[in-house]
């Protein structure tokens, strides 16, 4: 690859996005084994590291358990650390990733998202990461190659933040972005150097009193990952989630200040409205699928139809308030799900969107589609639709099919 | 590579401050917490400390307190191996970017039987292949006693556990303990030892030749467990000379694939006569209780068999082998 300056354009996968900002952003130790559609990051990576393009120790694990394992260890002896996974992968890693933010070792993964088997597919959806929903990590969804280089640099700003301390999971849809060129604008390496930093250690209280560096150190022994029983574990975790609600605000400045130095800036870090201000009907969705919707949105607007769209950024932590804000006037609005909750009644991001509505004055309707399973392609027309039955819903005050699915073969009559 | 040789008296070992202290909440009379003590007293210098879970993670690390006077990290069951890649690359790197105040730090990563011979076999064997510089001690008390007694793969033949117990048909565990200093071996690693504390002057050598040699090192260390054994806890060091005495745990090592009987078993190879009966070994533990009825009397046969066999393969790597 050629080098690039300030602001180049450059054809890129969302992948090589990834690698190639792991490479400006001063990253200690990459712990990762090789998963389609992920493979290209690591790939690329090991040139940078072959080429001795970087000073990083690159440890090629032999399974994703034992890479998470190093990343959250290599990451409390006070190194930068960052992984990527896909799909399976990120299922073995299911363990790790609740020690790693229990250990409130700021770790960054790209995830390449991916089907899980059975059967086996290998194509995009989001089965992996939101089935990581609970492991707090923080979790942000990319909407193509651009924002996928943007995040992973922002990414360790959040983590390692000393109100954070949590790992950051950045989402690409696999394939539609992870393997697929697009032009990729880059900052110089001395501007993300200087946005990300060398990576500082929050100073914590020892037993005697002496105030030491949170990590493994032979100077101040200090013992990581103990056990701690009915009588301390709880406060533990309550204090992951007070660190969960801190990032909300972040994850904002975050995005801010990128954008003081790029140019580019993805709404307000959290969410991303579009054309939602006088919106009748609106969808949400994560990931790739906005770029389609918001020229589907474009396309009805045209026509007279108040359309809007949401995109959530950041899935954890789940902006509330955001939300709520951006769609309590809307009158209708249909989730996009890229992954299934079996048996409950709609996928993850519809329960959690309408969870976030609940209090609204006059709550809107709000329905879920299923849609894009194992990869399958969701055309703008199959999107458009989901705004044609917002407008019968409104139109009869009444919804048939609180959950459907989009682009699916069903029997007649079902 | 010349390994540094350590001598030292049992004097400097007395006053070497403890990095692994008491009032840790282990059993009387488990010498896995032995095990720890004596590893950490043969340490060179600043050393990072990962443990898997088991019985001496719980036992030393409950909440706000903690037994280790060095910086201890805990992750899961099977990833002591895996941990210790991490540091060490962390190590490694932060040493090249001048972030490393520590000249040398040495990593060890202890795991009981089930994180290395099961759960943990994947991780150890991957960071040893990759070459990570770090000591993986096992301590071995021959079953999964944290959770209660279940058999693991270093569990010997025939003894009875809560997974494998001695019943009218099945007269406790039928597999044979994994060979697992013989599968590191097959690693092509550096360095390979077996110790027992017993001998704590030998255990102590080979911890820091196992330190010293750049690279993966693997000790395996005898462990008994009284309440996992069923055995008088004021037994348990005896039970560890025992099992070097009837073979049942020779004391070897290998260095760069060169195997060497160790002086305690190379004293029962020179003196064959002196190599005492397994049964000597086996009775006093209720683990092995049954085979000491009228019905058990084949399996005694059959374990006294076994552990020839392996001792003979044992003598015959170590260029020893008996003409008897």
């Amino acid at each position: 690859m050629e080098p690039l300056v300030k602001q180049e354009k450059t054809a890129m996968s969302g992948d090589e996005a990834i690698a190639f900002a792991v490479k400006q952003s001063d990253v200690d130790v990459v712990a990762a084994y090789p998963i389609t559609p992920q493979t290209i990051i690591v790939e690329k990576f090991s040139e940078y590291v072959a080429n001795g393009e970087v000073q990083t120790e690159f440890v090629c694990t032999e399974s994703e358990h034992s890479a998470m394992a190093a990343s959250l260890s290599a990451s409390v002896t006070g190194a930068r650390a960052f992984t990527a996974t896909a799909s399976a992968g990120l299922a073995l890693m299911h363990e790790m990733l609740f020690v790693t933010s229990g250990c409130r070792a700021p770790v960054v993964m790209a995830v390449a998202n991916r089907a899980l088997s059975a059967p086996l597919n290998i194509h995009g959806d989001h089965s992996d990461s939101i089935a990581q929903r609970d492991s707090g990590w923080i979790q942000l969804y990319v909407e193509n190659a651009q924002e996928a280089y943007d995040s992973i640099i922002q990414a360790f700003r959040i983590a390692e933040d000393f109100n954070v301390l949590l790992p950051v999971m950045v989402g690409l849809d696999g394939f539609t972005l992870s393997h697929t060129l697009e032009n990729v604008e880059t900052l110089s390496d001395d501007v993300v150097k200087g946005f990300v930093g060398t990576r500082l250690l929050p100073n914590v209280l020892t037993h005697e009193g002496k105030m030491v560096p949170f990590k493994l150190d032979p100077d101040n022994p200090m013992t990581m990952g103990p056990i701690a029983l009915q009588n301390f574990y709880f406060e533990f975790k309550r204090q992951q989630d007070e660190a969960m609600k801190n990032s909300l605000d972040v994850i904002q400045r975050i995005n801010d200040e990128y954008s003081q130095v790029s140019g580019r800036k993805y709404g307000n870090g959290l969410v991303e409205t579009y054309r939602l201000e006088d919106a009748e009907v609106a969808t949400v969705c994560l990931g790739s699928t906005a770029g389609t919707m918001k020229a589907v949105v474009d396309e009805l607007r045209r026509e007279g139809l108040k359309a809007g769209l949401l995109r959530l950024r950041a899935f954890r932590p789940l902006p509330v308030n955001e939300i709520r804000n951006a769609l309590e006037k809307v009158k209708a609005v249909a989730v996009l799900d890229k992954s299934m909750s079996f048996g409950g009644n709609g996928g993850a991001v519809f329960h959690e969107i309408r969870h976030a509505l609940y209090d609204a004055e006059t709550p809107p309707f709000v329905v879920d589609y299923i849609y894009g399973l194992g990869g399958r392609d969701a055309s703008p027309t199959e999107l458009r639709g989901t705004y044609e039955d917002l407008q019968r819903i409104l139109k009869t005050k009444s919804v048939q099919n609180q959950v459907q699915y989009l682009g699916l073969r069903e029997e007649k009559g079902q | 590579m010349t390994i540094q040789e350590w001598k030292f008296t049992s004097k400097d070992i007395a006053a070497k401050p403890d990095l692994f202290l008491s009032g840790h909440r282990a059993c009387a009379g488990c010498v896995p917490a032995t095990v720890l003590r004596l590893v950490m007293k043969g340490t060179r210098g600043p050393t990072i400390v990962t443990e898997a879970t088991g019985c001496m993670e719980v036992a030393s690390t409950i909440y706000p307190y903690t037994s280790w006077a060095t910086p201890w990290l805990h992750t899961a069951f099977e990833t002591a191996a895996a941990n210790a890649s991490g540091i060490d690359a962390a190590l490694k790197i932060m040493k090249k970017k001048g972030k490393l105040k520590q000249d040398h730090v040495d990593v060890i990563a202890f795991a009981g039987d089930g994180g290395t011979y099961d759960i943990g076999i994947q991780a150890l064997s991957g960071a040893v292949e990759r070459g990570h510089d770090f000591l993986f001690v096992l301590y071995d008390n021959e079953a999964y006693m944290n959770t209660g007694i279940q058999r693991s793969g270093g569990t010997p033949h025939g003894a009875s556990t809560t997974t494998t117990p001695a019943g009218t048909v099945i007269p406790g565990k039928l597999e044979y303990k994994k060979p697992i200093g013989e599968i590191m071996v097959a690693h092509d690693m550096p360095y390979v030892a077996t110790a027992s504390p017993y001998y704590w002057r030998d255990l102590l050598t080979k911890v820091r030749k196992g330190l010293e040699v750049e690279g993966p090192a693997f000790l395996h260390i005898f462990a008994p467990c009284p309440r996992g054994w069923r055995s008088d806890p004021a037994k348990s060091v005896e039970y560890s000379k025992l099992a070097v005495e009837t073979c049942v745990f020779p004391l070897w090592e290998c260095v760069n694939g060169q195997w060497e009987l160790s002086v305690p078993s190379r004293l029962v190879a020179l003196a064959p006569q002196k190599k005492k009966p397994v049964i000597d070994y086996l009775k006093g533990q209720g683990r092995f209780r049954h085979m000491f009825t009228p019905q058990g009397k084949k399996l005694l046969e059959e374990v006294q068999n076994l552990t020839d066999r392996r001792w003979q393969r044992i003598l015959q790597k170590c260029g020893m082998v008996q003409k008897s």
